[in-house]
């Protein structure tokens, strides 16, 4: 018989299985459980999106697009970034992909050298890691602080750059903090950068979810617009999470060596999305700001229902998730999930699943209907009671 | 307020604790801004979106356009006020348009609608002539869709 698993790549093989797929098997075999788990809107595309997507398949819009996407909808992105956040590109510094993941993914693989180190700000969503391994890169985490409200401070990336450091991410609005970065903090970055010829890789998949203050990119700082590659997408902002629909932008040159990677692997987004994608761009700005103020009253109701219940949670203030501190009841992030979810039957995810410095923290998301949340914080009052009782 | 109203119409049962908690206000304030709304009218009652479609109760709902004279002084708000007292009378609406009122009328059969436009509705004084169109099927009332659409199905993954 063959040995599958030594015929592998060793880069591959090094890879951790997502320890969350636990969460998802006890959550299945349960009746009534509620699933704070999943990061996505609880929201149907919009109906003109969907449409504009069907219509695209009545005209038999169903061939490749180019390998960059259709320009109609580049030019939209570059409005749309002009419009929403003043950052300026021209339609050649910008492509479309599958999703803001193959965005990360082609970054990462066309900056890396074997060995290139990238720094990873975390807790943060898991891809990074992963992608830099797989593109024999050097993953360099750093722990941000919730006395920083999970901020990356320009010291911090001071003492993890090295000589080989290639890329910083920048993961803002945070997954799974709710953490964003200000003017402030992005020019304190910018002048550890200076000098250097370090280049910065922006995940804004949040960028529309941010709440009492608009996003701001790095693009949006002079010095770091001409090193930054910005990732972002209509998942998020417009619940396409399913569309798989994202973009890159960055300098010229970058992207027309980048392109190559989507040209072989990918070909083209898939035309239906793109075209979606377009009247999303156009016409969606009411839809952002309608989806953006009921995940805003969620998130009030929810940091206020934390709080009362003697949780310590920082105030997120991007995204759609709530990162609570629980570690005071002798229990890992692991068993307090673990346990909530069988006995209390409600999934959330154990700050550690985020990587390093989750420990003692859980990440709920609250794109989820009031009900849900009450019913929640409801059974999670209940558990802490349990608890307390015990200690 | 208005964020407060808004909540309200999206569901009435939110408590005002909820609604305090959502909006960041007090939630005195909410209870006072409730009650003052509903003394000024601003709020004129709760109700609840049934389906009776799936209910085993036999109701059937028109639309009729009306057609009228309005009165020397009181214009149309004395013949609204002379239909919409009926309480087979859902809604009444003035439009714009090649009709003037549009009413919406329940009842238990076609008959029992059918016999309220000859005999109630037709004859007040300044009506001219009424055209009703029996509802056939709801989809949609008050922004909430009554096709309960399909789940997707069951994912098991992390973002």
């Amino acid at each position: 018989m063959m040995d599958y698993e030594k015929l592998m790549s060793e880069n591959v093989r090094s890879l951790q299985p997502s320890g969350i797929r636990k969460f998802f098997d006890i959550l299945d075999t349960m009746k009534d459980a509620i699933s704070l788990g999943i990061g996505e809107p609880d929201f149907v595309t919009p109906w003109h999106i969907r449409e504009a997507g069907v219509y695209s398949l009545e005209q038999g819009f169903t061939k490749y697009t180019s390998n960059a996407g259709l320009i109609r909808l580049r030019g939209a992105v570059t409005d749309y970034l002009k419009r929403r956040f003043d950052i300026d590109y021209d339609s050649s510094q910008v492509f479309i992909t599958v999703g803001g993941s193959e965005a990360i993914d082609v970054c990462i693989r066309a900056m890396l050298n074997p060995g290139d180190e990238v720094i990873i700000p975390v807790p943060s969503f898991v891809c990074y890691g992963p992608l830099v391994t797989m593109a024999n890169g050097v993953p360099v985490y750093v722990e941000t602080k919730a006395e920083n409200e999970f901020r990356l401070t320009a010291q911090e990336v001071r003492d993890a750059i090295t000589p080989r450091t290639k890329l910083l991410v920048l993961p803002y609005p945070n997954n799974p903090t709710g953490a964003i970065m200000e003017r402030d903090d992005l020019e304190a970055i910018a002048e550890v950068l200076r000098g250097t010829d370090i280049m910065v890789l922006s995940d804004e998949i949040y960028a529309e979810l941010t709440y009492g203050q608009r996003h701001v990119s790095p693009c949006n700082i002079p010095e770091l617009y001409e090193r930054t590659l910005l990732v972002n997408g209509f998942s998020k902002a417009y619940a396409m999470t399913g569309w798989r629909l994202g973009y890159v932008c960055g300098p010229a040159p970058i992207l027309k060596q980048m392109l190559k990677i989507h040209q072989y692997g990918i070909m083209s987004a898939p035309t239906t999305s793109q075209y979606a994608a377009i009247e999303a761009l156009r016409g969606g700005d009411g839809d952002i700001e309608t989806m953006r103020e009921s995940y805003d009253r969620r998130r009030k109701l929810l940091l206020k229902g934390l709080r009362d219940l003697g949780l310590s949670c920082f105030e997120p203030r991007g995204a759609f998730y709530m990162f609570p501190k629980i570690d005071g009841f002798g229990l890992t992030s692991d068993e307090f999930c673990t346990r909530f979810l069988q006995e209390e039957r409600v999934a959330i995810i154990p700050g550690t699943a985020f990587g390093s410095g989750g420990e003692g923290y859980t990440r709920i998301c609250y794109a989820s209907s009031v009900e849900n949340i009450e019913t929640a914080l409801e059974r999670l009052g209940g558990f802490l009671d349990h608890l307390r009782e015990k200690r | 307020m208005n964020e407060i109203l808004k909540l309200l119409e999206e569901d009435s049962r939110y408590t005002p604790a909820q609604i305090a908690a959502m909006t960041g206000k007090d939630e005195q304030y909410v209870r006072d801004t409730v009650k003052r709304c509903e003394e000024e009218h601003i709020i004129n009652g709760y109700t609840t979106l049934v389906d009776w479609d799936r209910t085993s109760e036999e109701a059937v709902t028109a639309f009729i356009e009306v057609k009228i004279t309005p009165q020397r002084d009181d214009g149309y708000d004395r013949i609204a006020r002379r239909i919409y007292q009926y309480d087979e009378v859902e809604s009444l609406y003035l439009m714009s348009g090649s009709f003037d009122f549009s009413v919406i009328v329940t009842g238990k059969s076609l008959r029992e609608v059918s016999r309220f436009v000859a005999e109630k509705l037709a004859p007040i004084e300044g009506v001219i002539s009424t055209a009703t169109h029996f509802i056939m099927k709801r989809y949609k009332d008050k922004h909430r869709a009554f096709l309960v659409e399909p789940e997707q199905e069951e994912r098991t993954l992390f973002v």
